[in-house]
């Protein structure tokens, strides 16, 4: 089982926090590897939070591909950055790790963002096809102050190799996930955090509907809808679908994959509302076990549950930063000086939102809607 | 050459012909005559022959010859009145002196075709071999990465959609105050939810008022008391206008079939029906005979059937092979699914039944473009029927489980798969494996899955099986009572008894679906197309039903 381990601050601080926590909970995690994803962030990318940023693995040939693309599409290369590699024994360095900061071509620039979204994805998606089938490129993300890193190797080791304190990266947002191997092959992009048009969600736990949601998923219409490497990036899909698709509010996301019995439904001022949902999107429910933990394009960040609450979750923190992990460790790694008493355990009604900024955690129970 | 005169029998079958030998015991047999009496063939009888004695009395070995005459009883050769195997006479024999055994030598179809007739009988496929969903295992166990569920404590929400499922996008609703609110007096299609086993559409005609009433009372009982919203189908030929009128019409689905037996008396029932029907079924084919229509012999139209059906008693009802207003999907079907859902207001589902068939994904694909299909049903070939040629029964059809998986990955295709459900028909059950094979066919696409034969089998102890045994539905002398309208036959069948039979057919194969469910770490909604769970040994299966080969 992997562990997970969110940051979300008013405060910029650095991913390696997250990696710390990661560490104290090494017992539910072999090493295997780490996926980072910062949002809102600081430091090299301050300047250019408006412009969207493409994180990348390639080798030379790859990234020849990834730098014609681009400019044939009109893109228009602002900032390019790769952290200070440190090689570090047990981690096998590839040729490039990047992070390239563009402008919108000249046509999209003025277009809404809803559309700029669009060609963000469709073109982190014709990349992805052009690379993986020789492994020469891999995209983890494009769009506007996301940056992801992902390797394979023990977290704490790879924080190092990826000189991140030396590279002053900082967020405001940060999800990492340390890596429990479960499927021998590791391959890149079958590692959390997964991310689609500002959505990002990682998940501990397998998922056993993984198939018949995946097919539901791929039949939307949706080119991003697609990969499935790992049975959790659906749970990133679905947010997306269900949020900004469907334009349903945050908290329906619960009652999509974990819809409650009808005697519940009925008691919910919305229950016409979730009476339909239950039905048009009954292949979307989960039976777990998961824990999601994610962010939302405008910074959101949301820690939920299936409704046999299978896997653990702690919610932790003060004004201006918390912690949502996988384990009270974690948390307390993040954020010793808190006060426990207030620490969160979600529960299999609860979906934890915590808005950008910080301030306040709200827990919304699914019973009273 | 031997004269002719010699070979007196020499058009007369020998035993050896026959399906099943009747084998009787003369040291055991008292001669009560039960056996013969209740013998639904008159395949045997009391008859008298010589026998020769040889007895000794005195103090040294003396032996005597005599002739004495015995009572005996006989297996006639005749074809008409051979053996069906149904074993009735070993049921009533009080000293366990008679029992038919099978002969696999029998050449019961080179020889049942007397008068230019094919031989015509009830049943469904004669093949006794293992099926497909038999072969079916469901492989993809939770261990210790996911946390298998307990059968025995989790909640297990084991139920299913009948109705057309809008696609999200097209709900009614809008967004106000952070809450999604349903917009009033928007149509939304009907859906009910229902138990993923149905008993499927056998009529009051073909099954004796006994077991009928012993369905309905059983299925009655489960949603009432049990809590399991199982549904049954009326077949073609209506229901009581007592029932009609009644509130548990709920719990029935009427099927309207190209004779339209029984619909005068719905549609005169219907402004005074106090509850909606769970849904409408239109059959267009049946997997047990496709290309026919339903057929109730003259020998079951009798008093009660004949009233419902509105038709003369003792005359053969068969229906066409199709609607004969139909002549086309896209128009006839279209404006029937519309007639009967204006009937009632558009509060019932309503769906069209076919035969399993090879161009069953051309009728799904233009039902997916319809929006008032609800539903559409494949029985596959291994359905059971009351009354069919031999020939429809054991070569006609297609196999369920490839019908329904196609049709499902189509809908996927299409991203429809949760818009029209799709309901699997056709043998399940067929090897006992009610539960695992209802599994396996939800697993393939399958919403929900039909049960007849089975629950003749389980219920009221039908014994008819895949070697041709008994399988006489269609002359109304079954033995059991449960498919024929002669009152001195059904009397024999408790009404009662079959209730509770359905009861406890239904609850174990509740239990077993969550045994199944449960190491597969599914409990909340029903694993429709979770075919990463299934495996099978046979390669050649793996490939077509796109499942994992498993050795």
């Amino acid at each position: 089982m992997c562990r997970l381990s969110a940051i979300t601050s008013s405060d910029y601080f650095s991913p390696m926090e997250n990696i710390h926590a990661l560490e104290t909970m090494k017992e539910g995690h072999d090493g295997s590897g780490l996926g980072l994803m910062l949002k809102d962030m600081a430091g090299p990318f301050a300047d250019y939070k408006q412009y969207p940023t493409m994180s990348a693995i390639c080798s030379n040939k790859g990234l020849g591909m990834l730098e014609d693309y681009m400019k044939a599409q009109g893109f228009i290369e602002k900032f390019s950055w790769e952290p200070p590699i440190k090689n570090v024994p047990g981690v096998e360095r590839r040729e490039h790790y990047i992070a390239k900061v563009y402008d919108y071509p000249a046509l999209y620039k003025d277009r809404p963002k809803a559309e700029q979204e669009d060609l963000l994805m469709h073109t982190r998606l014709a990349l992805r096809l052009m690379g993986e089938p020789d492994g020469s490129l891999f995209v983890f993300s494009f769009y506007p102050d996301v940056l992801t890193l992902k390797e394979v190797g023990d977290p704490l080791q790879l924080g190092e190799f990826f000189g991140i304190e030396k590279s002053g990266i900082k967020s405001r947002i940060v999800l990492a996930q340390g890596r429990q191997n479960t499927n021998y092959a590791i391959y890149l992009y079958a590692c959390h955090p997964f991310f689609i048009q500002g959505y990002a969600t990682m998940t501990n736990g397998e998922n056993t509907a993984f198939v018949p949601i995946r097919e539901f998923l791929t039949g939307r219409g949706n080119e991003g809808y697609m990969g499935y490497n790992s049975d959790s990036e659906v749970f990133t899909h679905i947010m997306h679908y269900t949020n900004r698709t469907l334009g349903y509010p945050l908290p329906y996301y619960k009652d999509i994959i974990t819809p409650m019995k009808d005697a519940e439904i009925e008691k919910r001022s919305d229950g016409a509302a979730l009476r339909l949902l239950k039905k048009s999107l009954r292949p979307l429910c989960i039976d777990g076990p998961n824990c999601v933990i994610g962010f939302t394009p405008d910074g959101t960040v949301f820690m939920v549950q299936d409704s046999k609450k299978l896997r653990p979750g702690a919610v932790g923190g003060k004004n201006g930063k918390y912690a949502l992990m996988s384990e009270v460790c974690g948390v307390d790694s993040a954020i010793p000086d808190r006060d426990r008493s207030t620490d969160i355990f979600p529960m299999k009604y609860d979906m934890v939102i915590i808005a950008p900024g910080a301030q306040e955690v709200q827990v919304w129970n699914q019973l009273h809607g | 050459m031997e004269s002719a005169s010699r070979l007196d029998k020499n058009h007369q079958l020998s035993l050896k012909e026959l399906p099943y030998i009747v084998q009787w015991r003369e040291d055991r047999c008292t001669r009560c005559g039960r056996c013969t009496a209740v013998c639904p063939m008159k395949s045997i009888e009391a008859t008298v022959y010589t026998q020769r004695v040889v007895s000794s009395e005195g103090s040294s070995p003396e032996p005597k010859v005599s002739r004495r005459l015995t009572q005996v009883v006989r297996q006639v050769t005749d074809i008409d009145r051979y053996c069906i195997g149904c074993g009735t006479c070993t049921l009533v024999c009080p000293t366990d002196a008679i029992f038919p055994e099978y002969n696999f030598q029998h050449k019961l179809y080179h020889v049942k075709n007397k008068g230019g007739i094919p031989f015509m009988r009830g049943g469904r496929r004669n093949d006794p071999s293992q099926t497909t969903l038999d072969k079916l295992k469901f492989t993809r166990i939770s261990m210790l990465t996911d946390p298998a569920l307990d059968a025995g404590r989790h909640e297990f929400r084991i139920r299913t959609l009948l109705g057309r499922n809008l696609p999200a996008e097209q709900l009614p609703l809008t967004v106000e105050g952070g809450k999604l609110i349903a917009t009033a007096g928007s149509f939304v299609p009907p859906v009910r939810e229902i138990y993923p086993i149905r008993i499927g559409s056998m009529s009051i005609g073909a099954l004796s008022p006994h077991m009928w009433e012993g369905l309905a009372m059983g299925i009655t009982y489960l949603n009432e008391v049990e809590g399991l919203p199982v549904v049954m189908c009326s077949g073609e030929g209506g229901m009581p206008p007592s029932i009609l009128k009644s509130r548990y019409m709920k719990y029935f689905i009427l099927q309207i079939a190209s004779g339209y037996f029984g619909w005068d008396e719905i549609i005169r029932a219907l402004p005074d029906m106090i509850e909606d029907p769970a849904a409408i079924e239109i059959k267009y084919g049946q997997g047990a005979k496709p290309g026919d229509g339903g057929l109730l012999q003259a020998y079951k139209v009798l008093g009660l059937i004949a009233k419902i059906r509105g038709v003369p008693q003792f005359v053969d009802l068969a229906s066409p092979p199709t609607h004969q207003t139909k002549y086309s999907i896209e128009e006839a079907v279209a404006k029937m699914i519309q007639s009967m859902s204006m009937a009632w207001g558009f509060r019932v589902p309503v769906y069209p039944k076919i035969s399993g068939t090879k161009t069953a994904r051309a009728v799904l694909n233009n039902l997916a473009r319809n929006p008032y299909a609800a539903a559409l049903c494949i029985d596959g070939e291994d359905g059971g029927t009351g009354a069919a040629y031999n020939v429809s029964m054991d070569k006609m059809g297609h196999p369920i489980a490839s019908n329904i998986r196609d049709c499902y990955l189509d809908l996927v295709k299409q991203g429809k798969q949760n818009e029209l459900p799709l309901i699997a028909a056709g043998g399940v059950g067929k090897g006992g494996n009610l539960a695992a094979n209802a599994a396996a066919l939800i697993m393939l696409g399958a919403s929900a899955v039909d049960t007849g034969k089975y629950m003749m089998q389980a219920a009221a102890g039908c014994f008819g099986d895949e070697y041709n045994r008994c399988n006489v539905c269609n002359l109304g002398k079954c033995p059991r009572g449960i498919t024929t309208q002669d009152p001195k036959l059904y009397r024999r069948l408790d009404p009662d008894k079959v209730a509770e039979r359905v009861v406890e057919v239904f609850k174990a194969a509740d239990t077993e679906l969550k045994k199944i469910f449960a190491p597969l770490g599914r409990s909340t909604e029903l694993p429709i197309g979770m075919s990463d769970a299934l495996g099978v040994n046979d390669k050649e299966i793996a490939d077509r039903l796109q499942i994992s080969y498993v050795c």
